[in-house]
C-alpha cells in the first residue's frame, strides 16, 4: 500500500503541528508514509471562488506529483472534498482521503491512540459531513453515524460533547470570509457561542479552516477554548 | 471586494436582536422540518422518488402538457398559454374586462409575482385583493415577499398590528394580540370575498391524468376565492405538471413537511371544472423563461423545485441576511440560481452568498443539488473582483520554488497589522514542509 501524505497550503504555512500530528500518526500505526516534495495546493480557494479553470495547471501539477500513490492522505476534509468531487472533470484520477476516513475505515485501529484527558467540543466540518460522509448529516433520515467520534473514543482520558446544531456551518467559506465578511463573521460568533455552552476547553475539527475562523471568532468574542485539529488530539503523546 | 448581496447582508446585520430572531425563527422551521423527516421511515426514498418523477416529467414535458391541456379541456375548462409575462398579464386583464369585472380576489402565487400582475392589472383599473394573510398584509403594507412560503414573516405583531390601524382594519389602538388580529383580517377579508367579481389561484400542481389544479394553503383561502365568484382564473408555470395521482401522493406527503414542518397543509383543494354552470374556469399555463432554462445542460434541474422553501430555511447565510438582501424576487440557494437562469448580468450578485456547506441540497424534497449549482454558476460568471487574488495565489502555488520563498518568510508577515494580516492569522518560523525533513 502506498500511502502519499498531502499538507494543504494554509497548514503547511500557518499550522505546521497539524503536518506533525499527521506523520507521527500514521506511522505509529505502521503506515510508511511519503510526502511528496514540490506539493502546494489542490486548487480549491481559487475554484470555489470561480476560476477552476486558471486552478487547472495547479490540478495536472498535483495530479503528476501524486500518480502511483494508492492513497492520497490530507488532513482537511474541504481539499480531500474538492479533490475528490472535482479531479476526476479534469481526467485526474488521484485517491484523496482525508486522514480520519483514512484511520477509520482503512487502518481501523482497535486499540488505544494518543491521550487527551480534556472536554473537547465535536466540530463537523461540512465538506466532511455531506460530501465525505464522515458523519450522517443532520438533514438526512439516515442511521445516525460519526466516524470522527468513533476515532476519538480511542483516546485516553477525553471526554467528547457536540454543540447545538452539530453541523452547521462555521462561515468561513474560503473567499467567502472576505466577500461576505459580515455574513461569515456573524456565522463565526454563532458558531463559537454554540461550542462555548458545551462547557467544553477544546473545539476540534478535521479542517484547520474552520479551527481557525472560530479562534477568530472566540478571540473577537472573548472566549477562552483551545483550537486542536483532530489528528492533534488523536497523536497526543504518541 | 462587496458585491450586491454582501452590501444588503452587512446593512441587515447591523440590527443584532432582529438577527438574532430571525435565525433563530427559521432555525425553529428547520428544526420543524427535520423532525418530519425523521418520523418518516421511508423520506429518503420519497425525496428519490420525487427526484425521479420529476426528472422524468420535465423530460417528457411536451406529453405531459399535451394530456394536461387535453383533460382540462375535457372538463370545460379554457385553457390559455402564455410565452411571457407580458403575454401572461393580457390575457388575464382580457379574461376580467371581458367579464366586466372591477374586482378580483387571489390566493397566493409565487407566479404572479414573477410576472408583476397585481400593478399591471391595478394600473388598467383592476383591483386585485391578496387573501392570504401574509400576502394581504405585505400588500397593504406596499412590500413584496422576503420568503416564498411564509412571506411576511419578517414582520412582528406589532407591525401588522400598527399596520391594521392605520388601515382601518383593527378597531381602536393597541390590540396587537395575534388572534385578534387574524379575526379582524378575517372579518375585512370576508367583504372582499363576497364583492369580488373573480377569483384567482397559483397552483402547487397540475395533473395532467385529470387536467386538474391543485392548491394547498393553510388559510382556505384558495377555496374561499374561489367559491364565492363564479369566475376562476388559475395560473400556473409549465414545470408544476405531474403525471398523475400517483405522482401526487408522493409531493403532497412532502412538500408541507420540508416547509413547515407540519404532516399536510390544512387544506389541499382540487379545482377540475367551473364551480356552476353560468361559471367559468380559466388556466393559464406560464412559460416565461422555462423552456428555455429546459434547454440548459447544466441547470435544467433546477425545475424541479416544488417552492417548498426549506433551502432557505436551512440556509445559514439567508438566516442571517434576510429574504430582501437578494437581488431576485425568491431568495436563498433557489433564488439564487433561479436569478442566475432569467438575467445572470442582473442577479450575480447574490453568487457570494453561499459558503458551499451543502445543507440545501440535503434538505431539499426533490433532490436538487443546489449548491453545486451556484458553484458551476460561479465558473460560468467569475466575479471581477476576485480575479486578481486568485491569479496571484495561481502563480504562487504554480511555482514551487516562489511558495516555499513565501511560506518561508511568511511569518515576518506578522508584524502586519489588520487588515493586512488578519488578527487571528500568525505564521510558525517553520511551515510544514521545512519540519517534514527532520521528521522523516
Ligand atoms: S430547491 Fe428544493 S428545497 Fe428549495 S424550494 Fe425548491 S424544492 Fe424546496
Amino acid at each position: 500500500m502506498k500511502v502519499g501524505l498531502f499538507i494543504p497550503c494554509y497548514v503547511d504555512a500557518a499550522f505546521p503541528e497539524v503536518g506533525v500530528a499527521s506523520l507521527r500518526l500514521l506511522r505509529y500505526l505502521g503506515v510508511d508514509v511519503d510526502y511528496p516534495e514540490g506539493q502546494t495546493c489542490c486548487g480549491q480557494p481559487m475554484a470555489n471562488a470561480g476560476y477552476e479553470k486558471d486552478a487547472e495547471p495547479l490540478i495536472h501539477k498535483f495530479g503528476g506529483l501524486f500518480a502511483g500513490y494508492d492513497y492520497v492522505v490530507a488532513p482537511s476534509v474541504s481539499c480531500t472534498a474538492f479533490i475528490r468531487m472535482n479531479y476526476p472533470r479534469h481526467k485526474c484520477r488521484v485517491n484523496a482521503v482525508d486522514i480520519v476516513e483514512f484511520v477509520h475505515d482503512v487502518l481501523r485501529p482497535a486499540g488505544p491512540l494518543g491521550r487527551f484527558p480534556h472536554k473537547v467540543s465535536l466540530h463537523n466540518s461540512c465538506h466532511g459531513v455531506r460530501e465525505l460522509g464522515l458523519s450522517s448529516p443532520s438533514e438526512q433520515n439516515i442511521p445516525q453515524f460519526n466516524k470522527i467520534r468513533d476515532l476519538l473514543s480511542l483516546v485516553e482520558g477525553i471526554q467528547v460533547l457536540e454543540p447545538e446544531r452539530k453541523d452547521e456551518c462555521c462561515g468561513f467559506g474560503g473567499l467567502f470570509s472576505i466577500e461576505e465578511s459580515a455574513v461569515s463573521r456573524q456565522m463565526g460568533c454563532d458558531k463559537i457561542r454554540r461550542h462555548a455552552a458545551t462547557g467544553a476547553e477544546f473545539v476540534t475539527g478535521p479542517d484547520s479552516a474552520c479551527l481557525m475562523q472560530l479562534s477568530a471568532a472566540a478571540r473577537r468574542l472573548g472566549i477562552d477554548m483551545g483550537f486542536k485539529h483532530v489528528v492533534e488530539i488523536l497523536a497526543a503523546g504518541l | 471586494m462587496s458585491t450586491q448581496h454582501s452590501k444588503k447582508a452587512a446593512a441587515f446585520l447591523k440590527n443584532q436582536e432582529y438577527t438574532a430572531w430571525h435565525d433563530a425563527t427559521f432555525w425553529g422551521v428547520r428544526v420543524g422540518r427535520d423532525n418530519m423527516a425523521m418520523g418518516l421511515e421511508e423520506w429518503e426514498q420519497l425525496r428519490q422518488k420525487a427526484s425521479e418523477i420529476k426528472l422524468h416529467t420535465l423530460s417528457h414535458l411536451d406529453k405531459y402538457l399535451e394530456q394536461f391541456a387535453g383533460n382540462a379541456a375535457k372538463n370545460g375548462v379554457k385553457v390559455h398559454w402564455a410565452a411571457d409575462a407580458d403575454e401572461f398579464n393580457s390575457i388575464v386583464l382580457d379574461i376580467l374586462t371581458g367579464s366586466g369585472v372591477k374586482k378580483m380576489v387571489k390566493s397566493k402565487s409565487m407566479l404572479t409575482e414573477e410576472c408583476g400582475m397585481n400593478p399591471y392589472l391595478e394600473a388598467h383599473g383592476i383591483e386585485v385583493v391578496e387573501t392570504d394573510l401574509g400576502e394581504r398584509i405585505l400588500q397593504l403594507k406596499g412590500q413584496a415577499p422576503s420568503h416564498i412560503v411564509m412571506p411576511a414573516i419578517h414582520l412582528s405583531h406589532h407591525d401588522v398590528g400598527e399596520l391594521f390601524e392605520q388601515k382601518g382594519i383593527s378597531e381602536g389602538k393597541g390590540n396587537h394580540d395575534p388572534t385578534y388580529l387574524t379575526y379582524r383580517a378575517r372579518l375585512s377579508l370576508r367583504k372582499e370575498f363576497l364583492s369580488a367579481g373573480a377569483g384567482m389561484t397559483g397552483a402547487n400542481f397540475g395533473i395532467a391524468s385529470t387536467g386538474e389544479i391543485v392548491v394547498c394553503t393553510n388559510e382556505g383561502n384558495a377555496d374561499m376565492s374561489t367559491s364565492i365568484p363564479k369566475l376562476q382564473i388559475s395560473a400556473i408555470g409549465l414545470e408544476k405538471i405531474i403525471p398523475d395521482y400517483d405522482s401526487l401522493a408522493v409531493f403532497q406527503r412532502m412538500l408541507c413537511r420540508s416547509g413547515t414542518g407540519q404532516p399536510t397543509t390544512s387544506y389541499t383543494s382540487f379545482f377540475r371544472k367551473a364551480r356552476c354552470a353560468d361559471g367559468e374556469f380559466h388556466i393559464i399555463l406560464v412559460d416565461n423563461g422555462r423552456t428555455q432554462w429546459l434547454q440548459n445542460p447544466a441547470h435544467w434541474e433546477l425545475l424541479k423545485c416544488i417552492r417548498c422553501g426549506s433551502c432557505m430555511n436551512t440556509c445559514p447565510v439567508y438566516r442571517r441576511s434576510g429574504g430582501y438582501s437578494y437581488s431576485y424576487f425568491i431568495p436563498g440557494p433557489i433564488g439564487i440560481n433561479l436569478g442566475m437562469l432569467r438575467s445572470p448580468e442582473e442577479h450575480q450578485g447574490n453568487l457570494s452568498a453561499c459558503t458551499l456547506c451543502g445543507s440545501c441540497q440535503c434538505v431539499c424534497p426533490v433532490k436538487i443539488d443546489l449548491a453545486d449549482q451556484i458553484y458551476a454558476w460561479r465558473q460560468e460568471w467569475p466575479a471581477a473582483g476576485k480575479k486578481l487574488i486568485c491569479s496571484v495565489m495561481n502563480a504562487v502555488y504554480k511555482n514551487e520554488g516562489i511558495y516555499r520563498n513565501f511560506t518561508g518568510i511568511a511569518h515576518l508577515a506578522n508584524i502586519l497589522p489588520a487588515p493586512w494580516l488578519p488578527f487571528y492569522l500568525r505564521f510558525p518560523r517553520k511551515p510544514f514542509h521545512s519540519l517534514a525533513h527532520d521528521e522523516l
